[in-house]
């Protein structure tokens, strides 16, 4: 069958692994009967560079690993099975992968062009706004989103609907809507994809969200770290504004949206609802005391409903196809579904959106084909600096709100990085205080000089200097920061310690008292040396080396300068003939 | 160098919470935030200095100091830091003879900086310089992405 239209995805993941060449190179022999399209990201990032080939029939198949010198394959239809990742036509590796998920806030995510407004519009584009607008009243639509069980999806899990409900019955005249894509968490980029994908869906979310409580003017509140996402909402809403669906007089019905953007400066506790809106006034973004919700004073001192990206992305959907078609996915307290983002040490990295209810194993293992190079799985981190690592008996977890809490961590954002056995579970509670220290705001004092002293501990026990009496320490200021701080950051900056501890005691154990990383992870515990006999020469650690302390020529015995060795372990893992010799004191 | 001052001061007259969108024209004027001109947007704006400072300090995208040609973000989001993150920004910094301290090379052509997460965490590890994004990297690959830049 003949090849009718290629799309090539350009999101920044497919970006960086090279799919503007794949595009220009396809450009170069494309014959006249093919059409060529860009699209973004349909989460198969470990693929990247990604294409899609649709036939006359309009059946597709999806290719992934590609170079710009695929393209005469590609088009020729001679590309070998090992680049086939997705088939409608036969089996293909991803084929069940694509199956287990339902895609809903992400429906338009690498099948439509971001840029291109017309598309949106091809695929029931605004016709949520327009069903609102003309036909249903602002309490029918929260009816609605009460009734789909929509929870916040920036991790605080609060009912949409209700959210939605107390801003529409707070008194004034004036109302905003906030867009909160300030998606900070480390291991988190479901907003990223989402904006840089289909940023009319948010749009329309937003557009939707301020009919309903009766907000004239939005912002959308864009981390500056995502400059594509920025140029993307910005053609967006210009598109958007020009077609009538933001602006004045919407669908002649009198209602008018305005949409601003605004740029982060990087802030992490931006995030935060009462900070984001303090730096949207111009100011430093600092957490301030909850009553009075946004909902009754957020932005300048006006009524306020602020709603995350994979929220906003959601709504349309709910309003086409009705929330009971919603709420048919998940659990009884969870409903829908909820995008993730895989990342770590796990085979497929991307992004994925599945039905509430799932479980943690197949997850990691269904859809994203279980660890790298077949090791042993350690933990998978959920919910960011405020999360914390389920261990491997708990891979049977549901993932649903509730269920996710019992274990210790929370679903939050919906980052999820999976680790091996050559995570260290102390470096891993270390580097998530060393985050939350670095970003705590400085407002309360036990998050801002707590974190510290449990940063400087765990140090400590990562230096082998540790004593046992450390962990009770660690458990102390973990209470009282949690219960002096003001907002989320500090009230869950201990959970990375406290599940870590919770799950992996026997490691801080092995640290305080053997002196000894199982993992052979922190660098004042271990000793790298090499092997005379094993070692071929190849020079392959040398070129691996930060710090260049690898001596040696092809074919000869290499050394290294025990001096300049900062025990990173870069030779250890790229040595080919087991010739490093690790030493674990 | 005041006019274009002037122009950004403009542009933002009269509106509400301007200080960020001020201070980040302001930077993306100049490459840094000096204390002249913070002190002359301070002048005339009204907006107090101590205040402009409160921002500037707060927020990571903010420089107080000249910046290299080529901002190098490193990042340091959970999955780089599984993924070997540490030992790339080393070999970085060691390619650039960076020392210890030290962010921007000496003939002014990079900054490095360590971000918390770029969110391309699926090409792990990863670092950004300018708005160009660069994944699954390894030490060896290092001098050959940065000679592209002058």
């Amino acid at each position: 069958m003949a090849i009718k239209t290629i799309k090539v995805g350009m999101a920044s993941c497919g970006l960086a692994s090279g799919a503007e060449d794949v595009y220009h190179a396809i450009q170069k022999s494309l014959p006249d009967s093919i059409e060529l399209k860009k699209t973004a990201c349909l989460g198969f990032c470990f693929a990247e560079p990604m294409v899609e080939v649709i036939d006359e029939a309009g059946k597709s198949e999806f290719f992934g690993y590609l170079t710009p010198r695929d393209a005469d394959k590609l088009l020729n239809n001679t590309l070998p099975d090992r680049k086939l990742l997705i088939s409608q036509k036969r089996d293909a590796p991803a084929n069940k992968q694509l199956a287990r998920q339902v895609r809903i806030t992400t429906r338009h995510s690498g099948s439509i062009d971001p840029e291109n407004i017309q598309d949106y519009l091809d695929d029931d584009g605004y016709m949520a706004l327009k069903k609102v607008c003309t036909g249903m009243s602002p309490q029918e639509v929260i009816d609605e989103m009460k009734a789909s069980g929509l929870r916040g999806r920036g991790g605080a899990s609060f009912s949409t609907g209700l959210k939605w409900q107390f801003a529409k019955d707070a008194a004034g005249d004036k109302k905003y809507i906030i867009c909160n894509a300030d998606e900070g968490d480390p291991g988190a980029f479901m907003d990223r994809n989402i904006l840089e994908s289909d940023p009319h869906s948010v749009l329309e979310g937003m557009a939707i969200c301020a009919y309903t409580v009766g907000a004239k003017n939005a912002y959308i509140y864009c981390r500056a770290e995502y400059p594509l996402a920025v140029k993307r909402l910005k053609k967006a809403i210009a598109d958007a504004e020009e077609m009538g669906f933001l602006g004045d007089n919407i669908f002649n019905r009198g209602f008018s949206l305005h949409i601003v953007l605004k740029e982060g400066a990087g802030a992490f506790v931006c995030g935060e609802e009462t900070a984001l809106i303090a730096s949207i006034e111009g100011k430093r973004g600092m957490p301030c005391l909850r009553p009075p919700f946004p909902a009754q004073s957020g932005l300048w001192e006006k009524p306020t409903n602020i709603n995350n990206v994979e929220t906003f992305a959601t709504v349309a959907w709910i309003i086409n196809h009705g929330a009971a078609a919603y709420a048919a996915y998940g659990t009884e307290k969870s409903k829908g579904t909820k995008v993730f983002a895989l990342a770590g040490k796990i085979k497929n990295t991307g992004l994925i959106e599945v039905p509430m209810g799932i479980t943690l194993r197949e997850i990691i293992y269904d859809i994203g084909g279980g660890i790298k190079e077949d090791r042993p799985f350690k933990a998978v981190q959920l919910g960011g600096p405020s999360g914390g690592c389920i261990p491997a008996d708990l891979l049977d977890t549901q993932v649903d709100y509730d269920s996710i809490v019992k274990t210790g961590a929370i679903m939050g954002s919906g980052g999820m990085v999976v680790m091996d056995d050559t995570t260290c579970m102390v470096n891993i509670a270390a580097f998530f205080l060393n985050f939350t220290q670095n970003e705590s705001c400085g407002k309360c004092t036990f998050c801002r000089i707590g974190t510290k002293r449990m940063l400087e501990i765990l140090q400590r026990i990562q230096n082998g200097e540790g004593v046992l009496e450390d962990i009770e320490k660690l458990e102390h200021l973990s209470e009282q920061i949690i219960s002096s701080s003001l907002c989320g950051l500090g009230k869950t900056a201990p959970n990375p310690v406290l599940t870590t501890l919770r799950y992996f005691k026997d490691e801080y154990i092995a640290h305080i008292k053997d002196k000894r990383c199982p993992a052979g992870v922190c660098s004042a515990l271990v000793h790298f040396e090499i092997d005379e006999e094993k070692c071929t020469g190849c020079t392959l650690c040398i070129r691996a080396c930060p710090t260049h302390c690898i001596s040696g020529e092809v074919k000869k015995l290499h050394l290294i300068d025990q001096d300049s060795c900062i025990s990173c372990g870069a030779c250890y893992s790229v040595c080919k003939f087991d010739a490093v010799i690790r030493t674990q004191y | 160098m005041k006019l274009n001052i002037d122009k950004i001061i403009t542009k933002y007259k009269g509106k509400n919470g301007a200080a960020i969108p001020l201070l980040q024209e302001l930077q993306e004027l100049e490459g840094y935030l000096a204390p002249e001109s913070i002190r002359y947007l301070s002048e005339h704006t009204g907006i107090p200095v101590a205040e402009l400072y409160g921002v500037a300090t707060f927020y990571s995208m903010f420089y107080l100091e000249p910046q290299g040609r080529h901002i190098i973000r490193v990042c340091k989001g959970t999955a780089c830091h599984v993924s070997e993150a540490d030992t790339l920004g080393v070999a970085i910094r060691s390619h650039l003879g960076l020392s210890e301290g030290e962010n921007t090379t000496s003939d002014g052509r990079f900054t490095v900086l360590e971000v918390a997460c770029l969110g391309c965490c699926s090409l792990a590890p990863v670092i950004m310089i300018g708005d160009t994004t660069y994944g699954k990297l390894v030490v060896d690959k290092i001098g050959k992405i940065l000679d592209q830049y002058e």
